[in-house]
């Protein structure tokens, strides 16, 4: 456990000085506006997927419906900094909250459902919380939520990133994150153990919906605005992508799906039609030779080379 | 317009919707039933029927029935090979692994097609006049009679098929038990294409149909017909024909009053909400038996 904390605490530092370096870079203007908006976008995208990583890969639910809990977080932020002049940090939180709670509900009744019938329901849900945010006229209905004051900067992205992060990480490595490995890999076997199923697997899903809404607000506060055109099942299609292309149930993974996948669609993003096309072929691809993804269920501070050389003596 | 009236003629616009769905349902029950796969790609499969029977009218002024028909045959062998190329390897991975590819063949199709027609929709050629029928308290146009009959021929050679051919029966015994059915001499590989292909000529087939009725086309229209297919292949019981077809019919009906009484945006919402209530009260479906999961 302490060798664990030490080596939690290396993470730290090289994130520290990967976030020195680049910030460096951003207020000496060797990086523009392009950038620092690809690379506050790579933060939110990791959120994203390390959070439904925890729902898909570690938990085994298949859920389809991230984006959903995204557009509440993205709203309820709006709202408290435009209608209430709320700090950013107390919008996070309650973003947070809000997508927290909605997602638990939801997760209450669904989390009946496996398999296929999971996936379609939670992409049901997803996009019935998107058509009743468009007919609420209060939020800006069809046309979205307008006038957003641009809060996200790379250093709140980076470090609620940073910290999501090593939630994600401590939790599946608690007797938590033990109980939801437990039922992904056998769900009868892990009740006849003892384990209240229902209990870890909407706690998995509402922490992973309430990261997903931290996101949202992020992604409301940098592109200023809020349209329910963002959060249609396709952008849940796209951090699904991201954790498979990573590899399930592996948090490096995640970040190396959400980077990789990021920066090609910025790459791309003159030629939209091929990007998605390029997507799919990669994803296809995938599942004939490596379906479980780059790292599998591996991390990259597991692996020997890393622990000698950072946790050399 | 007195409420009954618009009552009725909501019933109407729901039963023709709820044809096309049916078409498409029945293609995504079958092969759910027989490869327990969720096809995402099935509603890109009715967008190219669509583009087909779309090209063969504009381009080759084709009139619609040679058009329906070529488009069919051409969507089927579309559908043969995806499942040759996409499915086939997979037949062995994870459910899951399965998924996932549907979800990736369904973003090809689209995306191939969009750099090939450009995302803008396309108007559909006129190809009936628009003359309307007063029955009793029903308005009916040229083009909801069409979808009807179209919709009742093609489903009733579909029930022939299944129940009373060899190759029918043979589907329903790979359906029944894979395995078995292989040791009974059936080449399941050879069934599962059949199926395929006659799911995918039905989705083209509600594709053209959908293209008449609405005179509009776009290559992402298949993304939300080919999810409510599956709501209705779950509402009537998945795996099961009939239940597909009165699973279509009934979504069709229940979008079409949600849209007339209380606000169009409401509708996709409907289908949903349909989905879950089913999947929490009866999730065998209207017409499904429950099955006890052995442990």
């Amino acid at each position: 456990m302490k060798s664990l904390r030490k080596l939690d605490l290396k993470v730290i530092v090289i994130s520290l000085i990967i976030f020195a370096i680049l910030q460096g870079l951003l207020s000496s203007d060797t990086l523009d506006a392009f950038w620092e908006l690809n690379m506050i976008v790579i933060c939110i995208n990791i959120i994203l997927s390390v959070s439904l990583n925890l729902i898909n890969g570690y938990t085994g639910q298949f859920s389809l419906g991230h984006a959903g809990f995204m557009a509440i977080g993205a709203y309820t932020g709006a709202v408290l900094t435009v209608n209430f002049h709320m700090p950013f940090l107390i919008s996070l939180i309650a973003s947070f909250i809000t997508a927290a709670i909605i997602g638990g509900l939801i997760g209450l009744p669904t989390m009946r459902l496996s398999g296929d019938y999971l996936a379609i329901a939670t992409l049901g849900l997803g996009e019935i919380i998107r058509i009743v945010i468009m007919n609420v006229n209060y939020v800006g209905g069809a046309a979205g939520f307008m006038g957003i004051p641009r809060y996200t900067t790379f250093a709140w992205a980076f470090f609620v990133m940073l910290f999501v992060v090593f939630f994600i990480k401590n939790y599946v490595n608690s007797s938590f994150g033990r109980a939801c490995i437990a039922i992904r890999e056998n769900e009868i076997a892990a009740e006849t153990m003892g384990i209240n199923t229902t209990v870890y697997k909407v706690l998995a899903f509402t922490i992973g919906a309430g990261f997903a809404g931290v996101a949202g607000c992020l992604f409301a506060h940098v592109i200023c605005i809020a349209h329910p055109s963002s959060f249609t099942f396709l952008a849940s299609f796209n951090y699904l992508i991201m954790i498979v292309l990573g590899g399930l149930g592996s948090i490096t993974g995640s970040i190396a799906g959400a980077f990789v996948l990021t920066s090609l669609s910025a790459l791309l993003s003159a030629w939209p039609e091929l990007r998605m096309s390029i997507y799919a072929v990669i994803l296809i691809l995938l599942m004939f030779y490596r379906p479980q993804g780059l790292f599998g269920n591996i991390e990259l501070t597991s692996l020997p080379i890393f622990k000698r050389f950072k946790g050399g003596k | 317009m007195s409420i009954m009236d618009q009552f009725f003629q909501q019933l109407i616009n729901g039963i023709s919707l709820g044809s096309i769905y049916a078409l498409i349902a029945l293609g995504y029950t079958m092969v759910y039933g027989i490869m327990k796969l969720i096809n995402f790609a099935h509603g890109d499969i009715y967008m190219v029927g669509a583009y087909i029977g779309f090209f063969c009218i504009t381009i080759m002024h084709w009139s619609v029935l040679p058009a329906l028909l070529v488009s069919m045959v051409l969507t089927g062998i579309l559908g043969v090979l995806i499942e040759r190329l996409a499915y086939r390897p997979l037949r062995s991975a994870p459910r899951l692994s399965v998924l996932i590819t549907a979800i990736g063949v369904s973003f090809f199709l689209e995306y191939t097609m969009m750099y090939f027609v450009t995302p803008q929709p396309r108007t559909f050629p006129k190809v009936l006049s628009d003359a309307a029928y007063h029955i009793g308290p029903f308005v009916v146009n040229n083009q909801q009679i069409m979808i009807f009959a179209i919709t009742i021929i093609l489903m009733a050679l579909l029930t022939y098929i299944v129940q009373y051919t060899k190759v029918g029966k043979a589907m329903r015994a790979v359906s029944f038990d894979t395995e078995t059915a292989q040791l009974m001499g059936i080449n399941a590989n050879r069934i599962i294409s059949f199926t395929f292909g006659i799911g995918s000529a039905l989705a083209a087939a509600a594709g053209v149909l959908v293209g008449i009725y609405y005179n509009s086309i776009d290559p992402l229209m298949g993304i939300m017909p080919g999810l409510k297919a599956f709501v209705a292949a779950v509402l009537g019981g998945i795996g099961i024909l009939p239940g597909a077809a009165a699973g279509g019919i009934i979504l069709g009906i229940v979008e079409a009053l949600v849209s007339g009484f209380i606000s169009s945006t409401f509708r996709d919402a409907a289908a949903f909400a349909i989905l879950i209530l089913v999947l929490l009260f009866k999730p065998s479906g209207l017409l499904g038996k429950n099955t006890n999961e052995k442990v």
